[in-house]
């Protein structure tokens, strides 16, 4: 059963996922027997989580701020097994995406996923989608205030709320509470930071207007020091004035990010104040009593903390030259002594697109998870997975079985830890495809050695410009773009996540696919050549800039300038 | 109106006999009324009327028109109904809502064009009393959909409380 550590649905959670499903069982026969068009029918199908992709419907799961039970896993590897080609494919978003499904089958799978309290409601269509929280949530050893229960209070919040399903366009909203940004709050049309003031009262900062896509906007803060019990009156007042004065007549433009950029950051947190000053303090207002109630669903387990340095681990670290690499990419410090949380990598090389997970491997984490920690799976917005509560003397193990998997890579935060969107192989959208790509990559720079003296290095590769893979924030973002019918790649150097978020600068023209392993490979080694000590290549870049970057891949150029 | 589904105290129904003709031109001659006229319209012929006088039509308005303009003159109306220009404009919903709850209307609140069996209940959950179903398709099928889900997570002009509140 679902461990005590993550929220608990109850009879009104149940009735509301087992409705929606007949609800759409429904809806889809009537689209069957032509009573519905295709127009009509095209927003309920996304807001049930499922897309027309090229060559089959791909249907996106919930996981609501990523975090996932072992049998609720299991159910998805079934799923994939019963359904699909048997994967399945985990986001950016922090959801799970299934590739090759059928439209008569869909109303079923939903039932399963029903059956073990999880949807696909919102996952897709112009509403209000996942909320996302960073993957550590609840165990990091940075973190302020665990931002679950308010994720989980604002997806319930969201959910169906009948006024703000057709808005004019997505809307992605992150909540993180930790040193480190992980959530990536500034690219999100509301980014919520939860802290605690001096009287050690919860407070929140929201930002909005931040999002990727063809307009890449860092966030802007429009209100500081909010008491949490107004997050959804202050959030209710946000898309109140996006709904009726958001664009509508361009779908580029938009996304909030287009309305507060037009009106100013000012202006609209005037609107906001003035809409909210309706709404504050008014049935909207959270108790503490509902706060209390859904945090109690998010109990620590029971940890048996111990020494972090026990003798047993550090000489299995001593033993082993390879599982001490893996330890000190692949772990994470935790909020108790003598755990970790682990980064199980879904990026072995070459073989495999980022994200992907076989059934069998779904079926072998929910296994660990069992028998090493607490029954409970994160996703990471990496597209890796994460087993939050792990005892270090656990960890060999563990790593041994992850290796045998292919999940045991020591590559987590390293160039080969490759964010890719599914690209031109699947979706209809894309210019050019980026599995090919990520693939190239990760087969040219198969040297962990060298990859370890590198570094903390992202690379970020989107298919198009809706930016599923954030190539804008890698620190090397590559875009597929379309030049009369064929595939190239503009390349992007100088992007980062967290709270000294940037947008990445383009490097000059864009590349032909053959070419970006050799490209990828000059960015790597002019960063080598200007790199001092330990630095990070963000760091080098930063000081450094974009002039000796252009100038060693663009050698002709120059030439041509003398 | 024709294709029109209506709730009241007897609750959900198809209304066999509407009064109101809607007027979608912005000029042009009339047909006798009682008529459901474009904002600017009726608000013309509300400048030429007595100001406190019981206006005869209703008037509709469209996404792009200022709800704040009709705020002085709410108490003459016989009826307010909110154009869907399509489906998924949602801006109806929003504009229902700030009509029922903070401009305090309380008469009949209609939802014209593009109204699908598939949002009414969001409509019926943001303050729309009236639904005139878009005529190629059947009011007694968009019947079934004016119900919707038994829960309700957030809070909406008739439950104005989320269901924290109730839980």
């Amino acid at each position: 059963m679902r461990p005590m550590t993550m929220y608990q649905y109850d009879e009104y959670d149940r009735a509301v996922v087992h409705e929606r499903v007949a609800q759409f069982r429904d809806q889809v026969e009537r689209f069957q027997a032509g009573e519905l068009t295709e127009e009509e029918f095209l927003p309920l199908r996304l807001q049930n989580g499922l897309y027309m992709q090229k060559h089959a419907y791909m249907l996106r799961v919930a996981i609501p701020y990523g975090t996932l039970a072992s049998h609720q896993l299991r159910t998805l590897a079934h799923i994939a097994r019963d359904f699909d080609r048997d994967y399945g494919h985990f986001t950016t978003r922090q959801n799970l995406q299934y590739n090759w499904i059928e439209l008569h089958q869909v109303p079923d799978i939903l039932q399963r996923l029903a059956d073990v309290d999880m949807h696909a409601i919102q996952t897709s269509g112009n509403c209000v989608r996942n909320i996302t929280t960073e993957a550590f949530a609840g165990v990091a050893a940075d973190e302020l205030i665990d931002p679950r229960p308010l994720a989980e209070i604002l997806r319930q919040w969201s959910t169906i709320n009948p006024e703000f399903l057709y808005l004019p366009r997505k809307f992605k909203i992150a909540i993180c509470s930790a040193e480190q940004d992980r959530a990536a709050i500034m690219m999100h049309d509301i980014g919520l930071y939860l802290y605690a003031n001096a009287a050690g009262e919860k407070r929140l900062r929201v930002m909005v207007g931040g999002g990727l896509g063809r307009t890449p906007i860092l966030s802007q803060q429009i209100r500081e020091d909010l008491p949490w019990e107004h997050l959804l009156s202050y959030v209710e007042a946000v898309l109140r004035v996006y709904n009726r004065h958001g664009r509508r007549d361009n779908k580029y433009k938009a996304r909030i990010k287009i309305l507060v950029k037009a009106l100013g950051i000012e202006a609209f947190a005037t609107e906001v104040e003035q809409e909210w000053q309706h709404l504050r303090d008014g049935p909207a207002q959270l108790t503490a009593a509902e706060y209390q109630r859904v945090a109690d669903a998010f109990v620590s387990p029971d940890y048996a903390p111990q020494p972090d340095d026990s003798l047993d681990f550090g000489t299995q670290l001593m033993a082993s030259a390879d599982f001490a690499r893996w330890v000190a990419r692949n772990t994470q410090a935790h909020k108790v002594p003598g755990y970790v949380s682990v980064v199980l990598s879904t990026k072995p090389g070459a073989d495999t697109p980022p994200g992907d997970l076989t059934s069998a491997q779904m079926e072998a984490v929910a296994d660990w998870a069992d028998r090493f920690g607490f029954g409970e799976i994160r996703i990471a917005h990496e597209q890796n997975l994460i087993l939050p509560d792990i005892r270090k003397t656990d960890l060999l193990a563990l790593w041994t079985l992850a290796s045998e998997h292919g999940l045991g890579v020591a590559n987590a935060g390293l160039l080969t830890d490759i964010i890719a969107c599914p690209g031109g192989d699947f979706c209809a959208l894309a210019n050019a495809r980026s599995l090919p790509i990520t693939a190239a990559i990760q087969a040219r720079f198969a040297d962990l050695d060298f990859l370890h003296d590198l570094g903390d290095f992202s690379l970020n590769i989107s298919g198009c410009m809706n930016a599923c893979g954030h190539h804008h924030i890698g620190n090397i973002g590559i875009l597929g773009v379309d030049k009369n019918g064929q595939e190239w790649y503009q390349i992007t150097l100088g992007g980062s996540q967290g709270k000294a978020a940037a947008l990445g600068k383009v490097i000059g023209p864009s590349f032909s696919a053959e070419q970006i392993p050799g490209v990828i490979e000059t960015v790597v080694h002019t960063f080598v050549d200007h790199r001092q000590v330990d630095e990070q290549f963000i760091d080098t870049f930063n000081r450094i800039g974009l002039e000796p970057f252009k100038e060693r891949v663009y050698p002709s150029r120059l030439e041509a300038l003398v | 109106m024709k294709n029109l589904l209506k709730l009241d105290e007897n609750g959900a129904h198809l209304a066999s006999q509407d009064h109101w003709t809607l007027i979608r031109e912005h000029d042009g001659e009339l047909p006798p009324g009682p008529l459901i006229l474009p904002f600017k319209r009726w608000l013309e012929r509300q400048c030429v009327e007595p100001p406190h006088r019981m206006s005869l039509h209703g008037v509709w308005l469209g996404p792009d028109d200022e709800l704040e303009d009709l705020a002085s003159r709410l108490y003459v109306l016989p009826l307010i109904a909110l154009d869907f220009p399509s489906f998924r404009d949602g801006r109806a919903y929003s504009q229902a809502y700030l009509l029922r709850t903070r401009m305090g209307w309380e008469g009949e609140l209609r939802a014209i064009g593009d109204v699908l069996r598939d949002q009414l209940s969001h409509m019926r959950q943001c303050g729309f009393t009236s639904f005139a179903i878009r005529e190629d398709k059947s009011a007694e099928d968009a019947l079934k959909g004016l119900s919707g889900m038994s829960v309700l997570y957030g809070r909406s002009v008739i439950e104005p409380r989320p269901l924290f509140r109730r839980r």
